[in-house]
């Protein structure tokens, strides 16, 4: 098992240590426990994506991270403090979330939505302000979606949806954004149009991100950092070029596969293995095992 | 609506079975009428039409409260029993201890916010919202109903006969008296209540993105329930358990102001606006008989909720 830690860590906020990180947590539901003893950094201003097979509490990580779960031991600390000594709202201008499942009010408009956004930033008596109107409008038009401000929420479809969700953590303005796996429910179109704009946010406003993927190969275009869990524990960490191999593919997921070069971006890009039946005769590779027998009549 | 509620306070002012011109109305509203109009104007007819106000007002704004609070429609406090178990507080305050006005309101309040924990407890489970609250609530009601009934039938005659008049909702001879301690709650619970329902319309969204947005969700919850409960048994105290009008008022003050979220304020002038034209409308429309205003508020709201159920059952969530 291989366990290397990136040293790239970008600049730095509070000393050597990112500003948000887990430290020795026990985390879980009720009585059952997910993960124990965790510990991981979310280094600044990277595109973090955390991956690993279903129930591995990568989610439950992000939950965690987020505060929607309350560790039983250890603590989340972000700026240094644990997270839950700050009042609600002071988080909630530091670090945003997007759920995986949200529910929009009947009938309600995606500027109205988006709006709510500001929540945190608001207090009982100044409301609302010309400044949060230009960042509501700024989050819609960096999500794509200021044309369809007036329109109510219901009559969009998924991938429209989930942006204007995204534009509503926008509208938040914080310096850290979490994203409980932002592509499901999209098909592959939408998921890269998606995974394309938190690139963007990562790139051009500097956001540190960190996104919960299903698709390893999604994980390894778009990551600048990369968290790959197993059983509620950190497998490794680091550049997806530097740390993903056949061998933390087979620790992780239990699939055999080959890696080779992403010919559009040069990151790792994750062939599974095929069974042999299914294997086209046509199509040897060079470094692959033997075909079956091929000896039908021709 | 605030307009509308003034207009129905002055127009229940100015006409009752006791014909009085116009202007001795107005002389009297100014202090400068005569002994005998002051009575009907000052001690009978304001007071009344307060009341409607106050009333309608604090069932409105809980109604709005709780609607919003379970995503439903159906979960106003007289359908999910804390208007009942008002009821009940209420009624045992009348018939066995038999107490004075003061010691009904305080037996509406304990019971109305007894009932809200009992349900509150049931249907809690990882969160108490949505339908299990309202399906919980629906069940104690229906059992508080029988323990009214069974305390109205046990009852000694005139006690219950009394008891019964309330039960339907009556605003009949309220006096100033009876207004304040509902004007003080109104006045108290109101502006808390509006203040603690902002973020509301946050957790229709779900816990998890209105926690991201920074609400506490479940104090949020527990703030807006003992604030809801306590305005719609400080109503129930003073007039009785009124049908409806805690579910109507929202919904029809939502669709007037075409505005997505139910509004605690509109829900509340809402109220009071309803409260007061029925309570006209049931004295005048078969005057001289001075029916409970609760009856006309039953009918009308009735076929309110059949519209209701049937639109909710056609979304596919009744």
């Amino acid at each position: 098992m291989s366990a290397q830690r990136s040293d790239d860590f970008g600049p730095q906020d509070a000393g050597q240590l990112g500003r948000l990180r887990a430290d020795g947590v026990t985390i879980g539901y009720d009585a059952r426990v997910i993960s124990s003893g965790l510990s991981v950094q979310i280094p600044d201003n990277e595109f973090t994506v955390i991956i690993g097979p279903n129930a591995c509490g990568k989610s439950t990580l992000l939950r965690a991270l987020a505060r929607m779960l309350a560790p039983s031991a250890g603590s989340i600390l972000l700026d240094g403090q644990t997270i839950s000594s700050y009042p609600s709202k002071e988080v909630a201008r530091r670090l945003g979330l997007l759920p995986q499942s949200s529910v929009a009010p009947d009938g309600i408009t995606v500027a109205d939505l988006v709006a709510r956004g500001r929540y945190p930033h608001q207090r009982l008596l100044r409301q609302w302000s010309r400044n949060d109107e230009e960042i509501v409008a700024g989050a819609l038009a960096a999500t794509n979606v200021a044309d369809l401000a007036d329109r109510s929420v219901d009559e969009l479809s998924g991938g429209q949806r989930q942006r204007v969700w995204l534009a509503m953590a926008l509208a938040q303005q914080t310096p850290i954004l979490l994203l409980d796996e932002p592509t499901t429910y999209l098909d592959i179109a939408h998921q890269i149009e998606m995974l394309d704009l938190c690139a963007d946010l990562h790139a051009e406003q500097n956001r540190t991100l960190v996104a919960v993927l299903h698709d390893l190969n999604h994980a390894c275009r778009y990551a600048t950092h990369l968290i790959a869990m197993r059983a509620g524990q950190v497998l490794a960490e680091g550049k997806p070029a530097d740390i993903v191999t056949a061998e933390l593919v087979g620790d992780v997921f239990g699939l055999a596969c080959r890696i080779i070069d992403d010919p559009e971006t040069g990151t790792p890009l994750i062939i599974p293995l095929a069974k042999g039946a299914l294997r086209t005769p046509d199509l040897h590779h060079p470094d692959a095992p033997p075909a079956v027998p091929t000896e039908q009549g021709a | 609506m605030a307009v509308g509620v003034f207009a129905a306070v002055l127009l229940a002012c100015f006409y009752g079975d006791f014909p009085i011109p116009a202007g001795d109305v107005v002389q009297s509203l100014l202090g400068q009428g005569t002994s005998s109009t002051d009575f009907v104007v000052i001690q009978l007819r304001l007071p009344r039409a307060l009341c409607a106000v106050a009333v309608g007002a604090a069932l409105g704004a809980s109604g709005a409260a709780f609607q919003a609070l379970t995503r439903n429609p159906l979960g106003s406090p007289d359908i999910i029993g804390f208007t009942s178990g008002a009821a009940t507080g209420a009624l045992l305050q009348i018939l066995v201890v038999g107490g004075t006005a003061l010691a009904v309101s305080a037996g509406a309040l304990v019971g109305g916010l007894a009932s809200a924990l009992i349900v509150y407890l049931l249907a809690m489970g990882r969160g108490a919202v949505g339908y299990r609250l309202v399906l919980v609530g629906i069940g104690l009601n229906a059992l508080l109903w029988a323990v009214n009934s069974y305390l109205l039938i046990t009852a000694d005659l005139d006690d219950a006969l009394s008891a019964q008049v309330w039960i339907v909702g009556s605003l009949n001879g309220r006096s100033w008296d009876q207004l304040w301690p509902v004007v003080g709650v109104c006045v108290l619970c109101l502006p808390l209540l509006m203040i603690a329902a902002r973020p509301l319309g946050l957790l229709e969204m779900g816990d998890d993105a209105a926690k991201a947005l920074g609400v506490h969700a479940d104090r949020t919850r527990i703030v807006i329930v003992i604030l809801a409960v306590a305005l719609a048994a400080a109503a129930v105290a003073t007039a009785g358990p009124i049908a409806f009008v805690a579910l109507a008022a929202p919904q029809l003050a939502k669709r007037l102001t075409g505005s997505v979220a139910v509004g605690v304020l509109p829900a509340a002038l809402m109220g009071a606006f309803v409260l007061v034209t029925s309570d006209f409308v049931a004295q005048r429309l078969f005057a001289p008989v001075q029916l409970p205003v609760g009856i006309a508020t039953g009918c009308i709201g009735g076929l309110y909720l059949i519209w209701l159920l049937l639109s909710e059952w056609k979304k596919g969530r009744g």
